[in-house]
């Protein structure tokens, strides 16, 4: 048996996803290069990394019921990518803020963290990311065998604390994590079952209705079966 | 009023400059940690040249040319120091203050002083001007959002005003109000907080030779992202305490609800005197980042006033009345 080197072939779609995901990072770098990171740079570069770690793990949950109730096959094949995406942003936001904004202080940190309780939420967060990132692999995925669900269903768990930890931080206006977080329930109401079956139920009558217009009229003659929707 | 050309609000360069005062910042932040473990970056000191975001009239009581606070740290730049403002009646962007602030009429401007006072008024701001000597005091401004700065400011003892007004007797709080317009202040539109804008501080508090009635920093005018025409610096309290675009101050007997009470009343009391030891309820504040530099500092108790001002505060529980 011959190796086959695994062939890399991308859809344009595919190909959107990596960009739009990296795009930020790359924006990132060059306003620090160019000094354009606001006054406060640190705290501008840690919101960023972190706004755009929940915007991806957000997307990554999208894809499922995107795909599974909606049809849109394309999404499955980002989704894991938008998962390490996410883990990525969190891990350079968790590195600004330990090893820039404390300067890996240590006891700095440590004098801050029992105050600061929204750190501790989001590091929960980063750890369920991060043991979600190491077991991404098609290898842990076949050694997991069923036990890699119930680990990845974690993901929202990992989800609602990042909301936390969003609404925490904020001063005073609490519109935009609020947004967010219900997005993300949204999102967790698309896998409820009860919703799923209806979603699905009313898809399938809504193609039947469009395959015959006038359902109360016998059909006459079958007509061939749409290819794919 | 201050003429303010447009032309002299040259966003180009205010990114160069902000480039050069950044980039040292900004590189740390990304690639290099190791940066990160050196000691905190020198900030700049910038004159104050004409190319940020506004211009502001020279004063004759000039800058001394402090360079540092009395504790040896270095004076943020007039660039920061005009940029990057906690404002909510403009914007909760502090970014972006100083663009909505620029056309803010400071000219003319009254300010009534009544209540429990025997000499009541209204004085517009050329009268204050001329009535009190300007000096310069070089302070540290900590803001409760975990951020600070050293500022040169210009102006006169907040107990000077007072005692020309003459409080009576009955007198135990001063009460300090922003100027209320929406049109000019579009961020009083926002219905998150109770306009206008109010603080406040117990009498013996205001009489502390600390607090100030500014009108100006780094030797000239204050600009309107800073609170011009005059506003309150109490630097021993979380930066909100210094309340801006002051039109109202009035003696009363009982204790003010500021703004920040009403919003959040258990997240911000009446004193909010700078305190590692109390914290927010969702932060810390044992530690702070002066702008310009990459790592934070240890909180200061009383901001590193506390020689002035602890005893105003003898036998209170200052985590109740925080």
């Amino acid at each position: 048996m011959t190796a086959k080197l695994p062939t890399l072939r991308f859809t344009k779609f595919q190909i959107f996803v990596h960009v739009a995901a990296l795009l930020p990072l790359v924006v990132l770098i060059i306003d620090a290069l160019r000094g354009n990171l606001s006054y406060n740079p640190i705290q501008e570069a840690t919101f960023r990394t972190g706004k755009t770690a929940m915007i991806l793990l957000v997307a990554s949950l999208a894809c499922t019921p995107a795909n599974t109730l909606f049809g849109f096959t394309p999404a499955i094949k980002v989704r894991r990518a938008l998962g390490l995406y996410a883990f990525l942003y969190a891990l350079v936001h968790f590195t600004i803020y330990i090893g820039v904004d404390y300067g890996f202080d240590l006891r700095l940190v440590l004098l801050e963290l029992e105050e600061k309780r929204y750190v501790i939420v989001g590091f929960a967060a980063f750890l369920i990311l991060l043991a979600l990132t190491l077991t991404s692999t098609k290898g842990m995925q076949r050694r997991l065998k069923k036990n890699w669900k119930k680990l990845h269903k974690w993901v929202y768990a990992a989800g609602i604390l990042v909301m936390f930890h969003f609404i925490w931080v904020q001063k005073s206006d609490i519109r935009e994590p609020l947004i967010w977080t219900g997005v993300l329930g949204l999102l967790l109401l698309l896998r409820w079952q009860p919703v799923r079956t209806r979603i699905l139920s009313f898809r399938t009558s809504r193609r039947a209705g469009r395959r015959k217009p006038r359902p109360t009229e016998p059909a006459k003659v079958s007509e061939p079966e749409p290819a794919a929707q | 009023m201050i003429p303010i050309k447009s032309s002299e609000i040259t966003p180009e360069n205010v990114y160069l400059n902000r480039r050069t005062f950044m980039k040292g910042v900004g590189l740390a932040a990304l690639g290099g940690l190791a940066v990160a473990a050196c000691a905190p970056a020198a900030t700049p000191i910038a004159e104050p040249a004409a190319s940020t975001a506004g211009t502001a009239a020279p004063v004759a009581t000039a800058s001394t040319g402090a360079t540092t606070d009395e504790l040896g740290d270095p004076v943020n730049s007039y660039e920061q120091i005009t940029n990057y403002n906690n404002f909510y009646e403009f914007t909760t962007d502090k970014e972006k203050v100083a663009g909505l602030a620029k056309d803010f009429p400071t000219r003319p401007w009254t300010v009534e002083v009544g209540g429990l006072v025997n000499n009541p008024g209204t004085f517009s701001i050329e009268d204050i001007l001329s009535t009190f000597e300007r000096e310069e005091r070089v302070y540290r401004l900590r803001c409760v959002e975990g951020w600070s700065m050293v500022i040169p400011w210009l102006g006169f003892q907040l107990s000077k005003l007072l005692e020309k007004a003459d409080p009576q007797s009955s007198a135990k709080y001063v009460r300090f109000e922003t100027l209320m317009d929406p049109d000019k202040m579009p961020g009083e539109r926002s219905s998150w907080f109770e306009w206008p804008y109010v603080e406040g501080l117990r009498i013996d508090e205001a009489m502390n030779p600390l607090a100030l009635i500014a009108t100006g920093l780094y030797g000239k005018e204050l600009l309107p992202q800073n609170g011009a025409p005059l506003r309150l610096v109490v630097p021993w309290k979380y930066g909100f305490k210094s309340i801006k675009s002051i039109v109202k101050i009035d003696l009363v007997e009982e204790q003010p609800t500021s703004l920040w009470m009403a919003a959040a009343p258990n997240e911000y009391g009446f004193y909010a005197n700078v305190n590692p030891e109390v914290q927010h309820p969702r932060w810390s504040q044992r530690t702070e980042r002066r702008i310009g530099e990459t790592k934070r500092r240890e909180t200061l108790m009383f901001n590193g006033y506390g020689d002035e001002v602890a005893h105003l505060y003898d036998g209170m529980n200052l985590a109740a009345y925080y």
